[in-house]
């Protein structure tokens, strides 16, 4: 059987390895077209993924078992389920996107911009598959290495900041999580994840596994109170970085929550539960007042993001399989409506050299093209039907209208607030009469420019318009948590 | 071509046509563009002849399409019901449409948008019809909210304006508030019947009756009330009643062809459909049907006060439409949903038709919209002029105009109506009846009447209103007649503004027109009583010319003859004299002040506070810098000790053997 797995993970890394060796400044297309042919390869290999899935069973599949470090029984064990599939497969497109992104707009050290992307895919992929604690341990830190980079080399003028923030940050977490892994490894002398399912647990030990694991993953995700990294991250990181810290890096926190949190403490988790539905709350309401404030661009469009994020934490702990489905399905169409909009702000600044909203006015007049599409994108960040933003939101606030009223009462706020910061931020951006002269000279989107964010706008719509396809993958896996989640471990 | 095929081309006719336009149309030219798009609506037209013949045949269809998406026990599908409800608002929508798409070829001739109007108004019938043959509330959420995204776009279709893309995003977010309230009803439908298809829904709505939800500790709320309430929300903000109104009257912003076919005829019309369509829901609960009672009243009476004051010819119209659409409110809450179907279809006619008329006008005064610089435009423009006269007759309510058999209708259901509300809904409605008499025909006098004002102000497009057209603006020459693209649309819709009442009035409201998709229990059956006095059209209306609604109704169009025709100094007399009143009508209730103030400041200050203290100072700078700095403060303390003197560190050694001799002695 062809190791799939391991090839969306190393074939990124291998690429990216390859373009840092032969690239040079000086044929910066050649490393280009090196990076494109690795990012295109390294989505390809993820197709069968998709394409060979079983859908009847929540067993992990395209499993890899190897023995790597037999003394403390770790291993390279690979493998997916209807949960984290999808997520290899998003992550692969994005680095085929990021790395087109970046075609012109990167001229300075060009093969290690790309170089980074590649091998930051490939860390990312193996996030998504890994089935031993250290092996996970490995590549969630690793990933921060090319994260850091490109926020620090290639941002704003504030990135060193910025870069130590996110760096700091997501650090102070995941060192929780080494001894919460490492605990589990005692008790259960395994680092097998699947494993930590099924071995007991008193309360007194899950609470603190509890909190440790809740730090690193909730830094990521990230959710209120610690949240603030994201925005200074996002205002500094190139248009690349900011498309996958966006679409990709925030899912990874999600995700530890339905592979770690959830199944391995199912009992703290319950007892814990309003806890995290409060902060997912004030992250949708707080943090959408916080996102009407902003006059930077890539701010409004972080604050959107952890607003957004809001609804996965909510849906999860709702502990029904529409929330569930729900806040997976809004971690997916996040990351093709955030990494839009991030583009869309890409391609303004480009022009513009500004993500100040008050530079802007008139768009429309001079972009007509551009506009169509951001429009397209903004009204999908505010969860209009048809578009993929719809899908999570609306299953979410049902199943908590159904969990209880006045959860789905707060969760509902966002329809307007959603439509009030992105549609007001559009108004000021795109709408009226050309602003300034800076306005009156853009020029609309190329052909590359063009297809980026089509490709992209196939998704967000086809996702609207049928998500069957995306949701049926996670039926029986979800069913499955959702059993686990169930059985108290005491 | 089997029924379903049919059904299916209903609304992929116009979505095709509009996806085309939108995509290629610069490249398709304007001519290919218009026609694309025209005979998608028209086929969709025949199309939805051909449904309702059928349906009135008694084939009822009830079925999914696709899959949308399952999640554990149920599925959400796209689906067409096609009953004799939808089959009559197929109707209504695309005989609109397509009366408006024709106009628009004339009205929009000189517009640099062109092709993407057509592709908009195209976009927008898709999707109304997806709305009103949803058979799921899933789908009619998509319409809902597909019709206010095309809404949005309409709105602000002339983006350089500040005055128009101020109203679109207000009427996005207004209409927002309501959709708040619509997915909470959503919401409770499927947390208690476990479904969102309309059938197994409505089937079990009498067995839940009785059901009780506790949102708070101690209180007991009758799930019915609380699910139709949340729905009639969703309706408030779509359709426009007090006081999530406010929308409507900016939406005048967008071209006139919209104007008509959105903000009158069809998009405002969905709140109405919807809830006649959850008659088997709203009739299990009194709270909510009175409720819809009280909203529609106020609605109707308070907005057409409204519309003495105002001096724009679109927007006389435009609060007209609000306060009829409070009638059919009013309508619904009383039970008498065939009533608000019935009149929902005539006021879509007429209503168009005095849109249309009103953009025939603007048009001929190159884009001045101001009445007081109009006058005497009946010896110009005599079609224009007679269709407006039998929109405003049929809009009076005089008989035998369409509208007076839909609004007497109403009337008498209300006289007749128990529910809670109904004397101040019959007050409202009656005194309504006056008003809107009094304002339709002082726009009529003031725009087709009286001496001609308009040369006194034949500044060049002093007012303009519609840019891209200043060409002609500038040779103001006297008003002419419009094209045939404009008058045919308006001699086609002034035929059903005559005939259409006295045609559907018995099928449709004490016929068997809508079968089964109506459901109205025993105690409320108010037109089941009017049946009982039903003695045919033309008694029906002998009936009315000695009853009060039309003497009402003459009365107010002789007070708009005195005021404005024979002693025109007069009104600004009595504006003057009741200066207060006048203030209080001119702000509009002070509705947009306090929205301004209140809700988008405070939104503001709201977000502002949150961002500056909120993150700003207490999350980065008290907790993360300050966990920062307190790190550099300990490292400063801790170097201290470092000192590197002998001395220090042998103090500091007999000071710790001390304390442990002390902790030791003391335990």
């Amino acid at each position: 059987m062809t190791p799939y797995l391991s090839l969306s993970i190393w074939v990124p890394i291998v690429a990216g390895l390859a373009v840092l060796v032969v690239g040079r400044d000086r044929d910066a297309a050649f490393a280009r077209w090196i990076a494109l042919a690795g990012a295109v390869a390294g989505f390809l290999v993820t197709i069968p993924l998709y394409a060979h899935f079983d859908t009847s069973t929540s067993a992990m599949q395209f499993v890899e078992y190897a023995s790597w470090i037999p003394r403390f029984g770790i291993h390279y064990h690979l493998g997916v389920d209807g949960i984290s599939v999808l997520f290899i497969l998003l992550n692969s497109l994005m680095t085929v996107l990021v790395v087109w992104a970046g075609w012109e707009v990167i001229t300075t050290r060009v093969a290690q911009y790309m170089a980074a992307f590649l091998i930051m895919s490939g860390l990312v992929n193996g996030v998504f598959c890994a089935l031993d604690g250290i092996l996970f341990y490995v590549y969630f830190e690793a990933m921060l290495i090319p994260m850091y980079l490109i926020i620090g080399v290639w941002g704003g003028p504030n990135r060193v900041y910025a870069a130590m923030k996110f760096f700091l940050y997501t650090l102070l977490g995941s060192l929780l999580m080494l001894v919460a892994l490492i605990y589990l490894y005692s008790v259960s002398e395994s680092f097998e994840i699947l494993q930590w399912y099924k071995v007991p647990l008193e309360m007194g030990a899950q609470i603190p596994l509890w909190i440790a694991f809740f730090l690193a993953f909730a830094v990521k995700v990230p959710m209120w109170p610690v949240h603030t990294w994201l925005p200074d991250a996002h205002v500094e990181a190139p248009t690349g970085g900011s498309v996958v810290l966006a679409a990709i890096t925030l899912k990874i926190g999600a995700y530890g929550f339905v592979r770690f949190i959830l199944p391995i403490l199912p009992d703290a988790s319950r007892l814990l539960s309003g806890f995290v539905i409060a902060l997912s709350l004030i992250a949708v309401i707080y943090i959408g007042f916080v996102a009407l404030a902003q006059s930077d661009m890539k701010k409004l469009i972080a604050y959107s993001s952890i607003s957004h994020m809001g609804f996965v934490t909510l849906g999860f702990f709702l502990y029904s399989q529409l929330g569930v489905e729900g806040a997976l399905a809004q971690m997916l169409s996040h990351g093709f409506v955030s990494a839009a909009m991030f583009l869309c702000v890409g391609v303004m600044y480009d022009r513009m050299h500004s993500r100040r909203i008050a530079d802007y006015g008139g768009v429309v007049n001079t972009m007509p093209k551009f506009a169509a599409f951001m429009m397209l994108f903004a009204m999908a960040n505010a969860g209009l039907p048809g578009t993929s933003g719809f899908v999570g939101e609306f299953l979410v606030i049902l199943a908590a209208v159904k969990a209880n009223f006045w959860l789905g009462f707060a969760a509902a706020v966002t329809l307007i607030l959603g439509a009030a910061y992105t549609l007001w931020m559009y108004k000021r951006v795109i709408f009226g009469p050309v602003a300034n002269v800076n306005v009156a000279k853009l020029t609309d989107i190329g052909r590359r420019e063009f297809w980026l964010l089509a490709v992209l706008a196939v998704a967000v719509l086809g996702m609207g318009i049928w998500p069957r396809p995306f949701i049926d993958v996670m039926h029986v896996s979800v069913a499955d948590l959702l059993q686990t989640v169930a059985r108290s471990k005491l | 071509m089997t029924m379903r095929d049919l059904y299916l081309l209903v609304p992929l006719a116009p979505l095709a046509a509009s996806v085309v336009v939108g995509l290629f149309g610069p490249k398709l030219g304007r001519r290919l563009s218009h026609w694309l798009c025209i005979v998608g609506v028209a086929v969709s037209f025949l199309a939805s002849i051909a449904i309702a013949r059928d349906v009135h045949a008694g084939h009822v269809f009830n079925g999914d399409v696709y899959t949308w998406l399952a999640s554990g026990s149920f599925k959400m599908a796209v689906g067409f019901l096609i009953d004799p409800l939808t089959a009559t608002m197929l109707i209504v929508v695309t005989f609109v449409s397509l009366m408006v798409h024709v106009y628009t070829v004339g009205y929009m001739a000189d517009d640099p948008g062109y092709t993407r109007f057509f592709s908009y108004i195209s976009l927008f019938t898709f999707s109304m019809l997806m709305l009103v043959m949803s058979n799921n509330f899933m789908q009619l959420f998509f319409g809902w909210e597909a019709v206010g995204l095309v809404s949005y776009l309409l709105i602000g279709f002339w983006f350089e304006r500040p005055t128009a893309i101020y109203a679109n995003l207000k009427a996005f977010l207004a209409n927002r508030v309501g959709d708040f309230g619509f997915v909470l009803g959503i919401g409770l439908v499927l947390a208690y019947f476990g479904s969102l298809d309309y059938a197994p829904v409505f089937a079990r709505a009498g067995s839940m009756a009785a059901t009780t939800i506790s949102p708070w500790g101690g209180t007991e709320w009758s799930l019915m009330t609380a699910i139709c309430i949340c729905l009639f929300i969703g309706a408030m903000g779509k359709s426009a009643q007090v006081p999530l109104h406010v929308w409507l009257p900016d939406s005048m912003e967008g071209p006139t062809p919209i104007s008509a076919l959105i903000h009158a005829a069809t998009m405002v019309t969905a709140g109405i459909f919807m809830v006649a369509r959850m008659s088997p829901l709203f009739e299990w609960s009194e709270t909510a049907l009175s409720f819809v009672t009280v909203i529609g009243a106020t609605t109707a009476l308070f907005m057409a006060f409204l519309g003495i004051v105002q001096n724009d010819i679109k927007r006389v119209v435009a609060y007209s439409t609000l306060s009829q659409l409070g009638y059919m409110t009013v309508a619904l809450g009383v039970s008498a949903y065939s009533a608000a179907i019935f009149h929902l279809m005539t006021h879509a006619f007429f209503k168009a038709l005095l849109f249309l008329g009103a953009g025939s006008v603007i048009i001929a005064m190159h884009h001045e919209q101001d009445l007081r610089r109009m006058g005497g435009l009946r010896r110009y423009m005599p079609i224009t002029y007679v269709t407006a006269v039998v929109g405003s007759l049929a809009l009076a309510g005089i008989p035998p105009f369409a509208g007076f058999y839909s609004k007497d209708a109403i009337i008498e259901a209300v006289a007749l109506s128990h529910v809670g509300g109904h004397r101040y809904a019959y007050f409202a409605v009656m005194a309504g009846v006056f008003v809107t008499a009094f304002y339709s025909f002082r726009m009529l006098f003031l725009a087709f009447h009286g001496e001609e004002r308009f040369r006194a102000h034949a500044a060049p497009n002093a007012h303009g209103h519609d840019p891209g057209h200043d060409a002609h603006a500038h040779d103001a020459g006297p008003p002419r007649e419009s094209p045939w693209v404009i008058t045919v649309p308006l001699v086609l819709l002034a035929i059903p503004s005559v005939f259409a009442g006295w045609a559907f009035v018995q099928p449709m409201l004490f016929g068997d027109w809508f079968g089964n998709s109506i459901f109205v229990r025993e105690p409320h059956a108010v037109l089941g009583e009017l049946k009982s006095e039903w003695h045919g059209p033309l008694a029906f209306a002998l009936h009315g010319l000695a009853s009060a609604p039309f003497w009402l109704a003459i009365a107010g169009i002789a007070t708009a003859a005195y005021l404005y025709l024979v002693n025109p100094a007069m009104p600004a007399r009595i504006a003057a004299r009741f200066r207060a009143i006048d203030a209080l009508l001119d702000n509009k209730y002070y509705f947009d002040r306090f929205n301004d103030w209140f809700f988008a400041g405070g939104a503001r200050w709201l977000g502002n506070f949150a961002s500056n203290y909120g993150d700003r100072t207490i999350i980065d700078g008290w907790v993360v810098n300050g966990s920062a700095r307190l790190v550099g403060m300990a490292s400063r303390a801790f170097r201290r000790i470092q000192s590197g003197f002998v001395y220090h560190y042998a103090f500091m050694m007999i000071v710790g053997v001390f304390g442990l001799l002390y902790w030791w002695g003391v335990r």
